[in-house]
């Protein structure tokens, strides 16, 4: 995925010269190092500042929500599922994008970087092929990124855009072999009371900054149930059966509509680790309902809709 | 607030265990149309059960948001109970088909946060299975009974 950026300024500079587009989404370099930030560029002078590196990290669907204008958007995988989420829930007019697509080998994880880096700064971080390079005051170190890369990337199922109108250079090779839901099993596999220890402890240390709500595309409600008055429906401060409840509530309003892109859990400033719901939100999704999420905007959302032969073992 | 302490039942016994005397208070949303008539039904045939459920009456078990289910746990109700009418029979075409979806979700998170599978319960009950719905009743009391007083989810306040 290193080096696909002269293409990719290309297709856009291309969609905006020929006007198919009024603006393009797409990532540049951040204020840190190994962090990058979204860019939305009108100006065909500015196309140098996009990038593609392992610190695309962010879900640009967020930025597609109540925009009116012809949008030319970056991809991967997970992005461009998220798009078709939002296009078949009617908040995305699909006529209106074009995804630019990008075969995507997985972002990194920053804080297990930081976890390697033990409290030393990092100044600087440029990536070859296989690896990274950091520099910092006095050390530098070779990383190699499949090492330090984000959790859902290593199972992703999705590498390569399902749905796309420019695809920038090849698909690459599907991931096989890795049980995605490993740590969903082996929480499965635990006794209800490990598992609700478990979730206390996590979610103990929720500070409700909603971090994971903003960065979700799916979490685009213009009042969120817990901000609702009328009725008050939980309580916002961080007690523990509210914050709990917050988590339980958002997992089950992303069921069938969850990507898992990882968005939420690279933004929380608590490591709380919400990937333990989310992929049991798309796991419920695939194993109870047969869906699979975010490969067409013809499939309703899973939610909405019913089958008379819907497994009903819970009802006695 | 003492008085509401008590109002929210089993909430003021929390120190309490089963031994101690303890019933469990369960709240049942019953769907207007099928499982409330069924309860009627029970009632005009002097069935027997338990005495230990709340009855809500709902226009149909797809009026019955995750909200009300969760937000009674949180509020100290030992158990929940959804009734609606079997599949085919709803008076709304297909509420308690979209319901089931819902609940199906609602249950296997719940399940997988460490809520006990045995607090939130779910039934169909037609206007004519008047028997069906003391039944129905005894085996969630029974199930709650064996699980003790709700503390998981339970805001202390």
């Amino acid at each position: 995925m290193v080096g696909g950026e002269d293409k990719i300024r290309e297709i856009a500079g291309r969609l905006l010269r020929e006007g198919e587009v009024d603006l393009i989404i797409g990532y540049e370099k951040g204020t840190l190092p190994l962090r990058s930030t979204p860019s939305f560029i009108r100006d065909q002078n500015d196309l140098y500042k996009l990038i593609w590196d392992p610190t695309c990290d962010i879900n640009l669907s967020k930025y597609l929500h109540g925009r009116d204008e012809k949008i030319g958007i970056l991809a991967k995988g997970c992005d461009a599922r998220s798009i078709v989420v939002c296009g078949s829930e009617g908040q995305i007019d699909m006529g209106k994008v074009v995804i630019i697509g990008l075969p995507c080998s997985g972002v990194i994880d920053r804080k297990k970087i930081e976890a390697e880096m033990e409290g030393r700064e990092v100044l600087e971080a440029t990536f070859a092929d296989q690896s990274l390079v950091i520099r910092g005051e006095g050390f530098e170190e070779v990383l190699p990124i499949k090492g330090f890369m984000d959790d859902s990337c290593l199972s992703c199922r999705h590498r390569n855009p399902p749905v796309y109108d420019v695809l920038v250079g090849e698909p690459l090779p599907e991931i096989t072999g890795a049980n995605e839901y490993a740590e969903v099993d082996e929480l499965e596999s635990k006794s209800a009371e490990e598992r609700w220890g478990y979730f206390v402890e996590e979610m103990g240390s929720c500070i409700r900054c909603y971090s994971c709500r903003n960065v979700c595309p799916m979490c685009y409600c213009k009042e969120c149930f817990v901000d609702e008055t009328m009725p008050a429906w939980f309580g916002k401060t961080n007690e523990l059966t509210d914050t709990i409840i917050y988590h339980l509530v958002r997992a089950i309003h992303l069921t069938g509509r969850c990507v898992d892109c990882g968005a939420c859990s690279r933004a929380c400033p608590m490591d709380i680790n919400l990937k333990a719901l989310t992929k049991k939100a798309e796991k419920i999704a695939r194993e109870r309902f047969n869906f699979e999420v975010g490969l067409t905007t013809e499939e309703a959302p899973v939610l909405g809709v019913f089958k008379e032969d819907d497994s009903e073992e819970f009802i006695i | 607030m003492k008085v509401n302490a008590e109002e929210k039942g089993s909430k003021a016994k929390k120190g309490g265990n089963p031994d101690d005397g303890w019933e469990p208070k369960i709240i049942a949303f019953l769907c207007n149309w099928c499982s409330y008539a069924g309860a009627d039904l029970a009632g005009i045939s002097r069935l027997q059960y338990p005495p230990n459920i709340r009855v809500v009456r709902v226009p149909c078990s797809s009026r019955v948001s995750p909200y009300f289910i969760i937000k009674s746990l949180q509020q100290g109700w030992d158990g929940v109970l959804v009734s609606g009418c079997h599949p085919g029979d709803c008076h709304y075409i297909s509420g308690n088909l979209v319901a089931r979806r819902r609940f199906a979700v609602l249950k296997d998170m719940l399940d997988y946060m460490g809520i006990e599978p045995g607090r939130v319960s779910f039934s169909w009950v037609s206007a004519a299975e008047g028997e069906r719905f003391s039944k129905v009743v005894a085996e969630v009391v029974e199930g709650v009974k064996a699980l003790g007083p709700a503390r998981r989810l339970v805001k202390v306040s």
